[in-house]
């Protein structure tokens, strides 16, 4: 165990190795844009999780909407269209069914995030390598990683949920075309649409955690190693 | 201590097994070495001999199964994640048969990398870098990415980045094992240059003979021991005997 007078010059000399917030993003930003194909790929299948995820989810916020301005009018409307009516009668709720191919996208689509990621570190293991040489910390390494995943995360996931809100939109407009749209509130749409996007951030972060976390755990001296 | 033996490294007995598959293969069979600071030192052995291994236990990059390794009188088995960090990114800088370039910085950008490590600011870090390019004779192409440039001047890259944190020891795992002989006596010169200049211990691990003519002692590994230690007078002499036998292994 270390006393406080053994911790005391560990905690100087980790303090000394450092990469400041804006490198960090700097080179996060950097890696992204240069490996843009490859990032593209790892972002796509958020997007598309996170479209469906926004469409089931706006969809039942219009409908809601819709149950609150025109009531019973609407109602068998949205029957008819595979929404269920809770026990109070207040509310209009998703169907079981597209809870489930909503839980089920979204693990199809963390998945395959993990899987792009590990493929990406497999790649860039050398890279990591030279990093660890010149002194990089487990932690600055997987700073790097996470960073990259949250941006992929903020621009996959919001492309995803705007997407996701506008087929949304479309699709009521067409399936319910004799209600009237014009004294709707947008702000449940809207607050729909964040929560889809903030779970593809979250979801882009989990997926990368695993693939960063070995890469930070990486020995430098695979760099050498390849001649073996 | 006195100054004209003060020794930067100090290997101790150093032993290093592997486990190829369930057999265990001792590599390092106990290994003394004791290397003067501003030396040039080559570490020289057939493939398989534990050149490599040995080259890597000195940098820190790998563990000894037992025995110690001390730089500047520090144990460097005894150091934890973040020590041996700080070890590599000031005391130690590392220069490979393959540049080991980051392929998407450009070349000023992986030299200033590990003086940002470090913790220097971005300022300064850019005007030492353009120093530095400047020294190993790039100071034009600071801004080309390493695929735009040629094996030796990667190398040369590879040398100023090395020298970003002004390291004590500078290890060279066979740095012109992947260049030209002409390229490659540039980089043996520029390595010289700076030993002399700089005052920088460097420790090579090399095949290449124009190496040995610029160390001041050679240290040939066989079989996990080591063979024997030359200096560079006695290396002279036997320099023509060291050929024939190169010309003579069975390759």
């Amino acid at each position: 165990m270390t006393g406080p007078s053994d911790s005391q010059p560990r905690q100087k000399i980790a303090r000394q190795i450092v990469l400041p917030w804006k490198k960090s993003l700097a080179m996060a930003i950097t890696s992204l844009r240069i490996r843009f194909f490859r990032s593209l790929i790892t972002t796509f299948s958020l997007v598309l999780a996170i479209a469906f995820l926004c469409f089931t989810l706006s969809n039942a916020a219009i409908a809601r909407e819709l149950f609150r301005m025109h009531g019973d009018v609407a109602l068998p409307l949205l029957t008819q269209a595979g929404y269920t009516i809770d026990p109070t009668g207040q509310n209009i709720l998703t169907g079981p069914k597209e809870l489930w191919l909503m839980f089920l996208s979204l693990l199809v689509c963390t998945v395959g995030i993990v899987n792009a990621q590990l493929m990406s570190v497999t790649e860039r293991f050398r890279e990591i390598g030279i990093m660890k040489c010149l002194g990089a910390l487990d932690r600055i390494i997987l700073r790097l990683f996470l960073l990259e995943a949250l941006f992929l995360g903020i621009l996959g996931a919001g492309f995803g949920a705007v997407l996701g809100m506008i087929a949304a939109w479309c699709s009521s407009v067409f399936h319910f075309d004799t209600l009237s749209y014009t004294h709707m509130n947008l702000l449940p749409l809207l607050n729909q649409a964040a929560r889809a996007w903030a779970m593809g951030v979250g979801l882009s972060i989990l997926g990368v955690l695993y693939p960063a976390i070995l890469a930070a755990k990486m020995q430098p001296v695979i760099v050498m190693k390849e001649e073996y | 201590m006195d100054t004209n033996t003060h020794h930067i490294i100090r290997v101790v007995g150093v032993t290093k097994t592997f486990a190829l598959g369930k057999l265990p293969v001792q590599v390092l069979k106990g290994v003394d070495l004791n290397v003067a600071t501003g030396e040039y030192l080559s570490i020289m052995g057939p493939s398989g001999s534990g050149k490599s291994t040995l080259f890597n236990i000195i940098g820190g990059l790998d563990k000894p199964t037992s025995g110690r390794v001390f730089i500047d009188e520090v144990d460097i088995s005894q150091l934890d994640a973040y020590e041996l960090a700080w070890l590599r990114n000031r005391k130690i800088g590392y220069i490979f048969q393959t540049f080991n370039l980051i392929p998407v910085m450009t070349a000023l950008e992986n030299v200033t990398l590990p003086m940002i490590f470090a913790g220097m600011h971005s300022d300064h870090a850019v005007d030492k870098g353009r120093q530095l390019l400047d020294l190993v004779g790039l100071g034009e192409r600071f801004q080309h990415k390493p695929s735009e440039l040629s094996g030796g001047q990667q190398q040369r890259v590879a040398i100023a980045r090395a020298l970003a944190n002004d390291p004590a020891i500078i290890l060279a795992d066979e740095p012109t094992g992947n260049l030209d002989s002409s390229t490659g006596g540039e980089i043996i010169g520029l390595l010289q240059q700076m030993s002399e200049e700089r005052a920088v211990t460097i420790i090579s691990a090399t095949h290449d003979f124009k190496m040995l003519s610029v160390s001041d002692r050679v240290v040939w590994i066989l079989d996990g021991r080591i063979d024997k230690i030359e200096n560079r007078d006695e290396l002279n002499i036997s320099l023509g005997t060291i050929q024939e036998r190169h010309a003579s292994a069975p390759r």
